[in-house]
Formats: C-alpha cells, sequence, structure tokens
C-alpha cells in the first residue's frame, strides 16, 4: 500500500509543472500579460537594447520602452525561417524612425531552443533585436502552447499593467501595415 | 494493486505531455501523438563497430546507399518515428538552415523515416526545400531501423542521431527520448570531435 501511494505521489510531483503551467488559450487582448521570467540576452548589444544589465531572468515591466513586441519563433520553425528578412525590415523600419527608436522594441522568445539554436538563428538571419531561449518550453506554456510565430503586443505605459494590446498567429509580409497597426494600438506619437 | 498502478500511469500520461512548439507551417495538420514510451526497442550496434549498409529510396527519386559515403564524407542518420506528429515535424527545419555547420565537419545528413514517399513527399514540402536526402524506410517496413536495432513494437522508429565517419565506423549513438528533439548542440559537437 504504501508503495502506491508513494508511486502515485511521484506521478503527481512529476506532473506537477504541466499542471501549473497548464494555460489552453494564449494571451488575450485587454487581459494582463501573465508575469513572465525570460532569460535575459547573452549578447551585451541584445542586453542594451532592452535597457538591462547582468545575467538571469528579467520581467517584461523591467524593458526600457513604451511597447514590446514579443515573437514567440523557433530555429525548427520553417515559417520564422523565411519570416526573419520580413523581421528585420520590421525592425529596421522602428530603428529609422526618430519617433519610434527607443519606444517600440522587439524581443524573440526561442520556444524549445537552447542558446546555441538561438545564437544559430540569430547569426544566419543577421538579426539585430534580441532574441533569448525558453529551452524548458516554461514561458510556451504560461502563453498558451502557441504556434509559431505568434506575435504579442504590450503596451508597458499604460494604466493598466502589462496591456496586451495584439495577440496573433502568423507571419507579417507587409511589415509597413503591421507597423502602422502596432502604433495604432499602442498610441505611440 | 494493477488497476491502481494503471490508474497512475493513465494521469502521467494525461498531464505529463510531450512539449513542442509547431510551426504554423504545418496547419492543423500535425497528429498529436501524446506521450509515448520514451524508448522501445534494443539497440543491435555500438559505437566503433562498421555501420549496417542499407540502400534506400529518397523522396527525390534517387536510391541513395550508406556506402556512397564510405572514403568520402562523415554521416549524420537522423531517424524520426513518424510523418505529421509534433517533435517529427519540429526537428528537420532546424537542420535545414544549418547546412554549413554539417559541411564545415565534412558531414552529410540523411533523413529516415518508415512512412512511405508519397507521405514523406507532402510532409516535407511543408519544411521548405530541404538541402538533405530524406529517405524512406517503408518497405520491407523498417528494415534499415530494425538493423540499427531501433524500430519500435508499433512500427515506427526511434527518434535517433547515429553518427558514422567516413570509414563506415558509427562513432555516436543517441537513441533518443521519443517525446524530446536532440539539441542542435549535440550533433554538431559531436561532429566537431571528428575532426580532432
Amino acid at each position: 500500500m504504501r508503495k502506491q501511494i508513494a508511486l502515485i505521489m511521484l506521478l503527481v510531483f512529476l506532473a506537477l509543472p504541466a499542471l501549473l503551467f497548464a494555460q489552453t488559450q494564449p494571451p488575450r487582448v485587454g487581459a494582463a500579460l501573465p508575469d513572465l521570467k525570460i532569460q535575459k540576452p547573452a549578447d551585451s548589444a541584445g542586453l542594451k537594447y532592452l535597457g538591462l544589465s547582468g545575467s538571469g531572468t528579467f520581467a517584461v515591466d523591467q524593458v526600457r520602452a513604451q511597447a514590446l513586441i514579443i515573437q514567440i519563433f523557433s530555429l525548427y520553425c520553417p515559417y520564422c525561417q523565411k519570416d526573419a528578412p520580413n523581421m528585420n525590415r520590421f525592425f529596421g523600419l522602428i530603428e529609422g524612425n526618430p519617433r519610434l527608436r527607443g519606444k517600440i522594441k522587439i524581443l524573440g522568445i526561442g520556444a524549445g531552443n537552447t542558446q546555441f539554436e538561438v545564437n544559430t538563428f540569430k547569426k544566419k538571419y543577421k538579426v539585430e533585436f534580441a532574441l533569448v531561449p525558453d529551452g524548458d518550453f516554461k514561458i510556451h506554456k504560461i502563453i498558451g502552447e502557441v504556434r509559431t510565430p505568434y506575435f504579442i503586443i504590450v503596451k508597458l505605459d499604460g494604466p493598466k499593467k502589462r496591456e496586451v494590446v495584439y495577440s496573433r498567429l502568423g507571419v507579417h509580409e507587409d511589415v509597413e501595415a503591421f507597423l502602422a497597426e502596432t502604433v495604432r494600438l499602442t498610441g505611440i506619437q | 494493486m494493477k488497476r491502481k498502478i494503471a490508474c497512475a500511469l493513465l494521469f502521467a500520461a494525461l498531464f505529463a505531455a510531450p512539449a513542442f512548439a509547431l510551426s504554423d507551417a504545418y496547419k492543423g495538420n500535425v497528429f498529436n501523438t501524446g506521450r509515448l514510451k520514451p524508448v522501445d526497442s534494443v539497440l543491435k550496434v555500438k559505437v566503433g563497430q562498421a555501420a549496417p549498409d542499407f540502400t534506400l529510396r529518397a523522396v527525390s527519386g534517387k536510391k541513395v546507399s550508406l556506402t556512397d559515403y564510405r572514403g568520402k564524407k562523415n554521416v549524420v542518420l537522423s531517424f524520426v518515428p513518424a510523418a505529421w506528429t509534433p517533435v517529427c515535424s519540429d526537428q528537420w527545419p532546424g537542420y535545414n538552415v544549418v547546412q554549413e555547420l554539417f559541411e564545415e565537419n565534412d558531414a552529410v545528413l540523411l533523413g529516415i523515416s518508415v512512412d512511405n514517399i508519397p507521405t514523406l513527399h507532402s510532409w516535407t514540402s511543408q519544411m521548405g526545400q530541404l538541402w538533405f536526402d530524406v529517405l524512406s524506410d517503408f518497405w520491407p517496413h523498417g528494415a534499415a531501423a530494425s538493423r540499427y536495432g531501433i524500430l519500435r513494437s508499433d512500427g515506427t522508429a526511434e527518434r535517433a542521431i547515429i553518427i558514422i565517419d567516413r570509414k563506415g565506423i558509427i562513432r555516436y549513438i543517441d537513441v533518443h527520448d521519443i517525446n524530446e528533439r536532440p539539441t542542435l548542440e549535440s550533433i554538431i559537437g559531436q561532429l566537431e570531435k571528428l575532426r580532432k
């Protein structure tokens, strides 16, 4: 009997992370983004871009910006690979606009990717914005195990804390339209 | 007693699902297998021995033999269990963007599955233009996987990485937990060791 109880307790313990982090739905527009513990970028350029320093984890609220675009991607995702040049162009549009530079930041989170795999993606596609790994799928589970690429725009300076203003699956071939929508939804002037 | 254990195992199977992040490239067409027995075969080969040869048809139509590379290239065999399943769909597309890492290590990659050619064609078309050959071990069913001792009892192959050097000697075997993807660095790291 004691063995059976021990076995059941072990199984419950093993399943606990899945139970704790299980959330079937992706972040809803209008709701607050869950409090995520995100690994800091390994490169100094990525850290500087987000306004962070040191190592360990950070929260979305710590990013120095008025809005943060989170891209859930993977080295192993054909659409993310195909979309990488579009995302670079999107980043260029933001950085090339004095009204937007520093106010809108982009963060790619590699679902199930190791640091090596994130570095490989970054190098392959010459990505200049910050990319970080989510090797154990912890963040991916919290945000509803979305398919990739998935985009979430979080307003960081509004009256609501970490307000999600955009939450959508799929690539953006028309990056000008995506930027116009980002500006409209975040109200950044 | 047996019923209680069965209930506990069912509980674990329900909640300890495999982790994967599917690309939108596959839309809703991937079949979720749930969590599977991590390894379900008995390996018949070991590091240091000559790799069993095989000749299989590639999706491209040509026939590929392991001996084609003898004396020329290191070979990475990437066996995956089945087309249109979550972790498998989330594996080869990553290798597809690192051709140069394989070339730097004088290696070719051969993807192998027990699925038939039409299924593999349909599935791998979603991954973009693959630079490596994808081979069908469909008939005689799983014969190549069986020679290596990585054919599972349900007729699928294990998720396995086997690295063979230019002399045809097996230098690395990773029969991976079927529910997880081997990391890219584990493969590249082993290839780099062959250069030393």
